[in-house]
């Protein structure tokens, strides 16, 4: 028994300094430069990309050969790994000298980390590469799910969600929620999304919640408990509608982004979707993605976002992880991250702050087989607030993720 | 000689051995399993049971509540969750138990006997997950049972809509744990058969006109289930709470409890994290009512089956009725397993591979290329832990069996020591623990993760070495020791050769324990020590199946390596040794 106190007092520490220790000023870059040298970052990224592994080594590799920093990839299966991780060094009192250098995040994880304090900042604004970021035309990169980032966070790639599908089985693909409804009606079998709460299937919702919508305004506020039930009404008979016409009949639901690839690649379904508007090129590029697969939106719009590089408040390589942020946001590696036979990802630049030869390295990038032009995008549709996606994503679970 | 004259020889050279003085150092032996084995676990149970209650001050939960069970037991999933949990669970055990059985009742002392075991081995090697992706990828409607009867057979230009993975019944899930205990439960009935004498008395038992399965469910099985009850226990308590093989067989709608756990600690809503911890001690309090259920059953089936055996049934006719099951039950596991892995390599070379295309349109080795540069230290890594972590157990293991045989007492508390880290369900005890590490500051170190890694190696150890050990005919002791040998001298000369065989599928059990563990490497190396599995289950979640098949490969080479080497090994030595040949 008294072992047992023991572990447990030493196991939950009661007092839990939140004070934020002094990290690097990004204001004073050359001293940051400096105090980054010889250090080691391990930046946590999801690991799940054959190609975007690939394209950190890139950075890494670039880091160490222009700065002297060594970059590691922490390979999450999961973002939220890593802020388990912040959260349990927090637990155990450990305010600096942290694990976790810098996070690839977004949406409920960056709100909440920026909301428990687990955030070094505010820094983007002052990185040496940052004017170079086009707030003007991309004002979204500056909100994360209606949530301001005031800095926590440095943008450095946009999303937005489009459907890909095979034209070789399906010639004239449904370009709204309403056709898409009516096209799963007239193909059973052949659409899915993943289970929420995946981030890309709870995105499905979101997405539906705008078709559905009137006055998709409300939004952007807060869930209302009040007007709640109203509001969702219309997609919960939506996905009532469709649910006995997807994959499987609606009883079991592909787990997450590359699983619902993977349907596509091997002919169980017909249309998917995917934030990353040159996810599919790319997989033609390199062989596991049929070459007849092509993407589309809807004309209503589709939701779009931003991811971010944020730092721990009590990461142990600030300054690394400082170099490594406006490392991702270079002419160079935007353009790397762009080229739809790298990644495909969407550049947070502005090409008018760009000097002329960084603009060439983007005016030299083909588009990809599989990838819209940027004027045939359309509409990005601002992501709701993060409530929004907690709670519908419970209650899907409670109407179509318990019943068998 | 019976068993009570056996016992009483025991007793008493027991005795001889409390007589000489035990070395001082071998005290130290229960203490040291504390350290390694209970206190982890008391120490990351303490850091469950507070968030279960309401409390955990990082998240600013200071007011103890029950509102973590309230949620729990409000979620709508709650029961569903619990019935497949528990059915998968149990059934997955008594399928893998019973199998087994019936392998070795139909075969024991042929010649292909040794030729199943000799196949069957290496699959204990392979990762439960590296085992379940093959699985999928057989049996799923665009997998290769479809593809290579497509279209020809079924008429399928296009995946059938069929529900098969993920079932709601957790079939797949039930058939992707018995492909791995089943390997499993016969090399520790190996390691127990060969100390129970089972030929001679087979031998007795067919001369006495019982048929050769009923002849060995009578007189072999009881002798061996007791060396077997804790392999049992562990395989149960494992199946209860396993998350790699469940996610990726197992229902979604809802998932097994341990599975959801995971979804609700991981959840980017940090509240979630205290009903993850009360659905944590929900999943103990399940695994604890399984067992002593289970335990109740063995005494009901022992009691019923002395009336049975009493009646003397011979039963020859069973063994053309099961005889073909049996073999069955090891073609067909065989069978799954190389397709699986034979898929798996296929997939890792393959180019485009649409369906129904039963092979790839092109290979290449382009996913090996651009795995490999950091292939070659992460194989080195995981193999130096493993080996570290092994040797280490194996020590202790040796340690702690040596003073409990020359003190003549059992460690007090013994059994529940070395259980309580397979019963408690990782998921329940490890983020605690590593909350534990993180205070010590030892976390992100190679040694953490191998020390971390000692708590789940020493049981398995522990468990293929202790009843062998135990169960080693003490006489051959008692000739040495007769002949003038110190106890230190009987145990490097006599006992240690005797038990070589014990002692490599020891080691070889404790390595491939290592190389599969994900969660403890994830926690104590902090993500920055990563070994083949924390990369395999990190690139699993593309679903991509050439690297999923790229990793899975790297993943099993090198316990099967190990494995190869724990079955040659002893049998090399004991070429000239005819007594301690295992037939």
């Amino acid at each position: 028994m008294r072992l047992l106190l023991i572990a447990a007092a030493l196991a939950l520490p009661v007092s839990v300094n939140t004070a934020m220790a002094d990290g690097p000023d990004p204001a004073q870059w050359d001293a940051v430069l400096t105090e980054a040298r010889g250090q080691t970052v391990y930046w946590n990224a999801w690991g799940g990309d054959e190609r975007i592994n690939a394209f950190i080594a890139f950075v890494g590799a670039e880091m160490s050969a222009r700065h002297g920093v060594t970059l590691e990839h922490v390979r999450l299966a999961d973002t939220a790994d890593a802020v388990t991780r912040v959260i349990s060094e927090k637990a155990a009192g450990r305010d600096s000298g942290g694990a976790v250098d810098a996070i690839w995040i977004n949406g409920a994880n960056f709100a909440a980390m920026k909301e428990q304090g687990l955030l070094f900042g505010p820094f983007a604004q002052a990185l040496p590469n940052w004017p170079l970021v086009d707030t003007d035309a991309n004002p979204a990169v500056l909100i994360d799910f209606t949530l301001p980032v005031e800095g926590y966070g440095s943008p450095w790639a946009m999303f937005q969600m489009v459907f890909e599908y095979d034209s070789a089985r399906v010639p004239n693909p449904p370009r709204s929620l309403e056709s898409l409804g009516a096209w799963i009606a007239e193909n059973p079998g052949r659409f899915a999304y993943p289970q929420p709460p995946d981030f890309l299937g709870t995105s499905f919702l979101k997405q539906a919640l705008y078709g559905v919508l009137d006055d998709p305004a409300v939004l952007l506020q807060p869930v209302d408990d009040t007007t709640y039930d109203m509001v969702t009404a219309p997609l919960w008979a939506f996905l009532d509608e469709i649910t006995p016409n997807l994959w499987r009949q609606g009883r079991a639901y592909p787990a997450n982004e590359p699983a619902l690839g993977q349907l596509l690649a091997d002919g169980e379904i017909d249309i998917s979707f995917a934030f990353n508007p040159g996810r599919a090129s790319a997989a033609i590029a390199d062989g596991t993605l049929q070459d007849s697969v092509r993407t589309f939106v809807f004309d209503e719009g589709t939701l779009g976002n931003s991811s971010y590089l944020s730092i721990p408040y009590n990461a142990a390589n600030k300054a690394g992880a400082l170099v490594l942020a406006n490392m991702i946001l270079d002419p160079a590696v935007q353009a790397r991250a762009q080229d739809p036979a790298v990644l495909g990802f969407q550049t947070v630049l502005g090409l008018g702050r760009l000097s002329p030869e960084d603009r060439a390295r983007f005016d030299a990038l083909d588009l990809g087989i599989a990838t819209l032009a940027p004027d045939q995008m359309g509409q990005a549709l601002l992501e709701p607030h993060p409530s929004w996606m907690t709670r519908i994503a419970q209650d899907w679970i409670s109407r179509y993720g318990v019943g068998q | 000689m019976d068993d009570t004259d056996r016992t009483r020889l025991d007793q008493s050279l027991r005795c001889g051995a409390v007589i000489l003085p035990p070395v001082r150092v071998l005290r130290a032996a229960p203490i040291l399993l504390w350290l390694v084995l209970g206190l982890p676990v008391l120490a990351g149970l303490a850091g469950v049971f507070a968030p279960a209650f309401g409390y955990m001050p990082a998240l600013g939960f200071v007011a103890p509540s029950l509102d973590p069970w309230r949620e729990v037991l409000a979620w709508p999933g709650f029961s569903q969750s619990l019935r497949v949990t528990v059915v998968s669970g149990v059934l997955a055990t008594a399928i893998s138990v019973a199998s087994t059985f019936l392998i070795v009742a139909a075969w024991q002392g042929t010649r292909s006997f040794d030729w199943i075991i000799r196949a069957l081995a290496p699959l204990l090697a392979l990762p439960h997950a590296a085992a379940a992706f093959g699985l999928a990828f057989l049996i799923a409607p665009s997998g290769w049972i479809a593809r290579g009867l497509s279209p020809w057979a079924t008429g399928w230009d296009q995946p059938p809509d069929l529900l098969i993975l993920n079932d709601p019944w957790g079939l797949s899930l039930i058939m992707g744990l018995v492909l791995k205990e089943v390997p499993f439960l016969l090399l520790m009935t190996l390691g127990a058969l060969a100390q129970a004498d089972s030929l001679r008395s087979m031998t007795v038992a067919r001369s006495l006109g019982y048929g050769r399965i009923m002849g060995w469910l009578k007189v072999v099985a009881p002798r061996i289930y007791p060396q077997l009850r804790l392999p049992i226990y562990a395989v149960l308590a494992y199946s209860l709470s396993v998350v790699d093989v469940a996610m990726i067989l197992g229902p979604t709608r809802p998932p097994t409890l341990a599975v959801q756990i995971l979804e609700w600690m991981t959840a980017p809503d940090l509240s979630l994290r205290l009903r993850a911890a009360a659905a944590a001690l929900v999943l103990l309090g399940i695994v604890c009512a399984t067992l002593v259920v289970w335990h109740l059953g063995e005494r009901i089936v022992a009691r019923q089956g002395r009336i049975w055996a009493a009646r003397g049934t011979r039963g020859v006719y069973l063994d053309k009725l099961l005889a073909p099951c049996a073999s069955g039950a090891a073609v067909a596991l065989g069978m799954v397993v190389t397709l699986g892995i034979a898929g798996l390599l296929l997939w890792s070379v393959a180019g485009l591979w649409q369906f129904p295309s039963a092979f790839p349109a092109s290979l290449s080795l382009r996913s090996w290329i651009a795995q490999a540069p950091m292939m070659g230290g992460t194989l080195i890594r995981s193999a130096l832990i493993a080996v570290v972590a092994t040797a280490l157990a194996l020590a202790i293991a040796l340690f702690v069996l040596e003073r409990e045989y020359r003190s003549a007492r059992p460690i007090r508390g013994y059994a529940a020591l070395i259980f309580a880290p397979l019963v408690v369900p990782q998921i329940v005890f490890l983020p605690g623990l590593s909350t534990f590490a993180l205070l010590v500051g030892v976390d992100g170190t190679l040694w953490a993760v191998t020390l971390v890694h000692l708590i789940f190696v020493l049981p398995y150890v522990l468990l293929s070495l202790s009843d062998p050990w135990r169960a080693w005919d003490t006489r051959a002791g008692l000739v040495a020791a007769s002949l003038g040998a110190t106890p230190a001298r009987v145990f490097w000369v006599v006992r240690l050769p005797m038990l070589m065989r014990a002692l490599a599928v020891a080691f070889a059990v404790g390595f491939a324990t290592s190389i599969a563990q994900y969660l403890p490497t994830l926690l104590a190396g902090a993500g920055r020590i990563t070994t083949v599995t924390t990369e395999a289950l990190a690139l699993s979640a593309s679903g991509n199946r050439r690297l999923i098949g790229v990793w899975a490969v790297a993943q099993m080479a090198l316990p099967v390596m190990v494995f190869a080497l724990a079955l040659a090994l002893p049998a090399w030595l004991a070429r000239n040794r005819a007594g301690l040949r295992v037939t």
